[in-house]
């Protein structure tokens, strides 16, 4: 299997503050990798180094076969993203959003309006699809954010604790739609605090400190660290951190 | 080129959206405009005067006459005695009051056989208003009372005879609308996509972050070119203040400020983090200068000379005069090189530092 994110020795340092101390991992593709850690553990940092938004102090690696250091323009062109905090305009509508982000994914007129039909239908909110998004439940403008991440078939989307304030039945339609995504060939990146969903990934990676601490498919973990699940493994690890 | 058309129309909908944003927009310079036109006015309307004289001779009917026929005074008549100044005066029935001695007759001035006063009293509450009435009076009395002197002065105001605020103010007030719908909104416009979120979303996009910024000022440039339309369209009509130069040169000069406007908000909100912030610093830096140093009330030369070397960095000082010098005096765009100079300079260094702040924020 062909490996869609390679970094070697990456690290981020904001002063004499190291965000980001030598990770190296790979993922591969198609894959569901979970990145987890506690607030502050330096998982924000990496993704935002990963989508071209931040460079590394040192180290290198590859996102789609581009390098980070140089390549950063072309990465974007491959990738999607979607931040834990809310990311559509509130003050468009449904449709307008979905051909902003197209157009500006340089997706043609007649694709945009293509894919937006199906895609309104998928969401079955085709008779909001002229409502301002600010009208939509949370649940519906979390699963469109995502949608629209992946309007354009990036190979590869990060997301950034995409799940947050949702209740657990969206939650879980939102999680069925990411593997209806993985499924399609996209990569998805995940962070998340919630180690229910941690379990539903391929992989993960635990960061503590800036480190990565453990990596492994859930099962391994478990079997590694004698846990029964994820949150314990999460727990025992997060004890270990000295930054606050 | 399609990817610029597509921010430039979501930014558009985004404004068209937001109406009452843009009609306080469209509506504040014209509300400024009534404000400053009629009711902020300095100049001297209606000067109220009464006349003392214990005897009443050719001269002060003279006087009185001058004063009835004028249409900027009231002539409220003679008073029968002195006290009565006072009283009017706090009463607020008259302005300006003049004495003249008994023996005040202009024939006896000319023949130089006594020695009359005339006396002139006015409420200097106001001192602006009460200098601008007294010389207002003196101006149209000087030839009954002033004879005296083997030297006749003369004086003559030139491009503004009435002495009207609108022809100072309407440039001013140019000068401080685009400041404000340029710099302050543009600014708010970046740092709420910074505070929702959606900054970031452009960012890791394929778009190159100089156009995303390139495309939010567009709209607002429009907006501001119906702003200075309806500015000089009003001035013109209602307050009669004439536009004696180029309307071509007086764009020309308007465009690069209102660009350097917008550029000077994208440097703010690079600084910004939220949109309280933007604004403090927004009104902070912007409007008190752009009020108290760019000439629009005080004049440069008036102030404490460390004021007056501060002043020369605020941009609005240099376009109001220019649009004095085109608007009023019908100067050509050759006598504002300095000031066109100056604010290209200043446009160029605000683009400088607006694309230079977006990059390093990248970078971090």
């Amino acid at each position: 299997m062909d490996k869609i994110i390679e970094v070697q020795h990456l690290t981020k340092k904001f002063g004499n503050f190291v965000a980001v101390d030598d990770i190296s991992f790979d993922v591969r593709c198609g894959e569901i990798f979970g990145f987890l850690g506690a607030n502050g553990a330096g998982k924000s940092t990496a993704i935002k180094m990963f989508c071209g938004l931040s460079r590394p102090t040192s180290g290198t690696g590859t996102i789609a076969g581009l390098d980070i250091n140089r390549q950063f323009e072309k990465i974007k062109q491959h990738i999607g993203y979607m931040s834990q905090r809310f990311s559509l305009y509130e003050d468009l509508t449904v449709r307008e959003n979905i051909t902003l982000f197209g157009g500006i994914y340089g997706l043609s007129r007649s694709d945009i309006k293509a894919k937006a039909k199906v895609l309104l239908e998928k969401l079955e909110i085709s008779h909001k699809a002229d409502d301002l998004v600010s009208s939509l439940p949370l649940g519906d403008k979390q699963k469109l954010a995502f949608s629209v991440s992946i309007f354009h078939h990036p190979e590869i989307v990060f997301l950034d604790e995409p799940t947050g304030g949702v209740d657990p039945a969206s939650r879980r339609r939102f999680w069925e739609m990411i593997y209806e995504a993985a499924e399609s060939g996209i990569t998805v990146f995940v962070t998340t605090h919630f180690m229910d969903e941690a379990e539903y990934c391929n992989r993960i990676c635990m960061m503590v400190d800036g480190r990565i601490k453990a990596l492994g498919t859930p099962s391994e973990l478990k079997a590694e660290y004698g846990c029964d699940t994820i949150n314990d493994v999460f727990c025992k690890m997060a004890v270990t951190a000295t930054r606050q | 080129m399609r990817r610029f058309l597509i921010f430039v129309k979501k930014e558009t909908l985004q404004i068209l959206r937001d109406y009452r944003t843009m009609l306080i927009i469209i509506i504040m310079p014209i509300v400024q405009i009534i404000l400053f036109g009629y009711a902020l006015s300095m100049e001297v309307n209606n000067i109220d005067v009464a006349i003392y004289a214990p005897v009443r001779s050719n001269s002060t009917d003279d006087v009185a006459a001058k004063l009835i026929s004028n249409k900027y005074t009231t002539f409220k008549g003679y008073l029968d005695k002195s006290t009565d100044i006072d009283r009017l005066m706090k009463s607020g029935d008259i302005d300006i009051a003049l004495i003249f001695s008994p023996d005040f007759n202009k024939s006896q001035v000319t023949q130089g056989l006594d020695n009359p006063t005339m006396q002139l009293v006015t409420d200097a509450v106001n001192p602006v208003i009460s200098r601008l009435s007294t010389n207002y009076i003196l101006q149209i009395i000087s030839d009954d009372v002033a004879t005296s002197s083997p030297v006749k002065i003369t004086s003559k105001m030139l491009y503004n005879p009435q002495m009207l605020s609108s022809y100072t103010f309407v440039p001013g007030i140019l000068g401080l609308i685009i400041m404000i719908i340029c710099t302050l909104v543009t600014s708010i416009s970046i740092v709420r996509e910074k505070e929702t979120g959606t900054m970031d979303l452009l960012l890791v996009s394929p778009s190159k972050p100089l156009m995303v910024i390139g495309a939010k000022m567009i709209p607002y440039f429009i907006l501001s070119c119906v702003n200075l339309a309806s500015v000089l369209i009003l001035a013109n009509t209602l307050l009669n203040v004439p536009i004696q130069g180029s309307i071509v040169v007086i764009c020309f000069i308007s465009f690069i400020y209102i660009i350097l406007s917008l550029a000077f908000g994208v440097s703010i909100s690079a600084i910004s983090q939220n949109q309280v912030m933007a604004i403090l610093i927004s009104a902070v830096v912007l409007l008190i200068p752009v009020i108290m140093l760019s000439g629009l009330i005080f004049p440069i030369d008036n102030i404490p000379e460390i004021l007056q070397w501060i002043s020369v960095t605020v941009p609005a000082r240099w376009y109001i005069d220019a649009m004095r010098k085109l608007m009023v005096e019908g100067l050509p765009l050759i006598a504002c090189w300095k000031q066109v100079l100056i604010l290209s300079g200043m446009t160029v260094f605000f683009i400088f530092v607006a694309v230079k702040q977006l990059n390093s924020k990248i970078k971090k």
